[in-house]
């Protein structure tokens, strides 16, 4: 038994155009696929086609929650003991707005980041999901094909002939 | 005879692996020289604390701050460095937007730079007022008394928007820093590091998906740092401008601020790149080209700045008000000449050389003009500040202010705080950004001459390329 939970291969290229052609093939015969890269391409994106991030709702939604948060703060503590000062308003929403434009900011950014880590299942903790080689991180990409055991021949085939330096096979 | 595609902006790097080995060598043991700085920075650290002691001890008027000079030096410092980590995030964030393809190569050293700025500048607020152990009531936290801060004002939009500057720049940092930890995790043979490097990390693999919601996060980090940078110098301005001081109560003050923050922020860049680069051999990655843009942007804001000085001047003479004319007089002529002079001289005129490219390109003219701006920049603010409070209304109020050996101490602490966090970054992670880098390289292809069937300088997706990223043939024996 090894410590990784996911089954399959995994073909480790040392150029990008390999790795597309690999891609398009194995995804048109219908694999479940999870792409190594040491830097984003729109090339693998393109040839993956995967939707759009979730990432936008949580900036979205802790941005309002700031507004709301913000406004609510600065009223609120206002009210509570309502003073006088230079003449301004009990409730002085010129004053605030820098109050509430701050919040904004501060809890969309938090959010921002909090739906990144959802998102991405970061931080990793526990069993590695797929096979992983250093050198992704460096100058080769990494295409895993979540496969059992009696496909394995197909897709080492699919990975050799799109040009791939190294295929690895993972086995439970 | 192969050709080699190589970027325009990089021409000296031949590969991701490349990158990866020459950021990794900044990691390497430190020679004594590194040693000798870091030592310097910590004893300067332990005298500001051994004056801020001192300070609180015998109270504020030890440190010379008296009526009706309630701020000094200590404001000066602090507006100081808010202003430096602004052309951090200008660097990140809206550069990034802009989809600038020459701020790769220095945007870890700015956000490094600017985090670690905004922490020294936040050391401030506790160590100018009055009453530190009393820090805590300038948040707004519920007591059985009720008593809340006062949101009109801008002491406290300040401890507003320095913290949410604070948190929001080391979380784009530290987001943007996860990758290239990967990258070090991966390649370091250090076993302590590796288990730092795999904590830190987080696990991240450079999956698809890891970077498709990364890149989405990191774009909306960078159109939410974008507003912030330039709200909150306008808050730390409006400290100023909200008041009825002669000098202080105009409404030029936010984007004034702003575009020094920034001439200020990017002298300091300089004055970090130059050295490093010459340090740790880094000419592939900080070229001539970087230091010419970062050079024009430094004259922008010079520009600005200067036409900032003459607008001041013009108003106080145009609106025909004694008290402000008699400021503005006093701040060249009166007790502080020295400082306006310095001022005006070094913000305004010094960096007018800029306009030479010979002199962007060189490095050490470039360095010494970035060392003047510095000094410059802090002498505005003090010019700011002392000269209007200490000369203001009325003639028996008038006080001659100097900074006293506590707060000389604290502003030399507070450089030392700085180089202290500074120094110990570039020791342990990776300064140069690894996987954006990449983003500008051109990717390796397997069929060079004819990759996606198109010529070098066009692409096949145009709307997904970053503006900038050209290629260009380059003959390789």
């Amino acid at each position: 038994m090894n410590n990784r939970s996911s089954v399959g291969v995994l073909g480790v290229f040392a150029h990008l155009d390999t790795a597309t052609e690999a891609i398009r093939r194995l995804r048109h015969d219908g694999y479940r696929l999870t792409v190594y890269s040491p830097t984003p391409r729109h090339e693998l994106e393109e040839a993956l086609e995967p939707p759009e991030s979730a990432v936008r709702i949580f900036t979205l939604m802790g941005a309002f929650t700031g507004s709301a948060a913000g406004a609510a703060l600065a009223i609120w503590a206002s009210l509570d003991w309502p003073l006088i000062v230079g003449g301004k308003e009990i409730v002085s929403l010129p004053a605030f707005s820098v109050i509430i434009f701050e919040v904004t900011i501060l809890l969309g950014a938090l959010s921002t980041v909090a739906g990144l880590f959802i998102t991405s299942r970061l931080p990793k903790v526990g069993k590695e999901e797929a096979l992983y080689h250093p050198s992704f991180s460096a100058g080769h990409f990494g295409v895993f094909a979540h496969v059992g055991t009696d496909r394995f021949d197909a897709v080492r085939t699919i990975m050799t002939e799109s040009g791939s330096e190294e295929v690895l096979l993972d086995q439970a | 005879m192969a050709t080699e595609i190589r970027s325009v902006f990089h021409p000296d790097v031949a590969s991701y692996e490349q990158v990866n080995r020459d950021a990794m060598r900044l990691l390497t043991k430190p020679g004594p020289g590194y040693l000798a700085l870091l030592g310097l920075s910590i004893a300067l650290v332990g005298m500001a604390a051994v004056a801020f002691f001192y300070e609180v001890y015998y109270g504020i008027g030890y440190a010379g701050i008296t009526n009706p000079s309630g701020w000094g030096t200590f404001i000066t410092t602090f507006v100081f460095w808010v202003g430096i980590g602004h052309a951090g995030t200008l660097i990140s964030a809206i550069l990034f937007l802009f989809r600038a393809p020459w701020r790769q190569s220095i945007y870890r050293l700015a956000e490094a730079m600017t985090v670690f700025a905004v922490l020294t500048a936040a050391l401030f607020p506790i160590i100018h007022i009055g009453r530190p152990w009393f820090f805590y009531w300038l948040l707004p936290l519920p007591s059985q008394r009720q008593i809340w801060p006062n949101f009109r004002s801008p002491l406290l939009w300040d401890v507003f928007a320095v913290t949410t500057y604070l948190t929001v720049s080391s979380v784009f940092f530290y987001i943007g820093l996860i990758p290239d930890i990967a990258a070090a995790r991966d390649s370091t043979t250090v076993p302590w590091r590796k288990k730092v490097y795999t904590v830190l990390s987080l696990g991240w693999r450079g999956t698809d998906r890891e970077w498709k919601n990364f890149t989405r996060a990191y774009l909306f980090l960078a159109a939410l740092a974008t507003p912030l940078v330039l709200s909150v110098h306008s808050v730390v301005s409006w400290d100023f401008a909200v008041s009825i001081v002669p000098g202080w109560h105009t409404t030029i003050f936010a984007p004034y601020f702003v575009a020094g923050a920034i001439l200020s922020g990017v002298a300091m860049v300089v004055t970090i790149a130059v050295p490093i680069r010459k340090i740790f051999r880094l000419e592939a990655y900080l070229t001539d080209l970087h230091f010419d843009r970062m050079g024009k942007l430094l004259l922008l804001t010079s520009c600005i700045v200067g036409f900032a000085y003459s607008m001041e001047y013009f108003m106080a003479w145009y609106s025909a008000e004694l008290f402000e004319r008699d400021v503005f007089w006093d701040r060249v002529f009166g007790q502080y000449w020295w400082a306006g002079w310095s001022m005006i001289i070094c913000n305004a005129v010094i960096p007018q050389l800029l306009w030479k490219r010979n002199i962007r390109l060189n490095l050490n003219a470039f360095f010494i003009i970035s060392i003047f701006v510095n000094i410059g920049m802090w002498y505005e603010r003090f010019v700011i500040i002392v000269p209007s409070l200490s000369h203001s209304y009325e003639p028996w109020k008038f006080l001659n202010y100097h900074m006293s050996y506590t707060e000389a101490a604290i502003l030399l602490g507070s450089f030392g705080w700085f180089f202290m966090w500074f120094l110990l970054f570039l020791r342990f992670l990776p300064s140069l950004s690894i996987a954006e880098i990449k983003e500008i390289l051109p990717p390796p292809f397997r069929a060079h001459g004819d990759h996606h069937g198109v010529h070098a300088g066009e692409h096949a997706s145009v709307d997904e390329m970053p503006a900038g990223y050209r290629e260009r043939q380059i003959e390789t024996r």
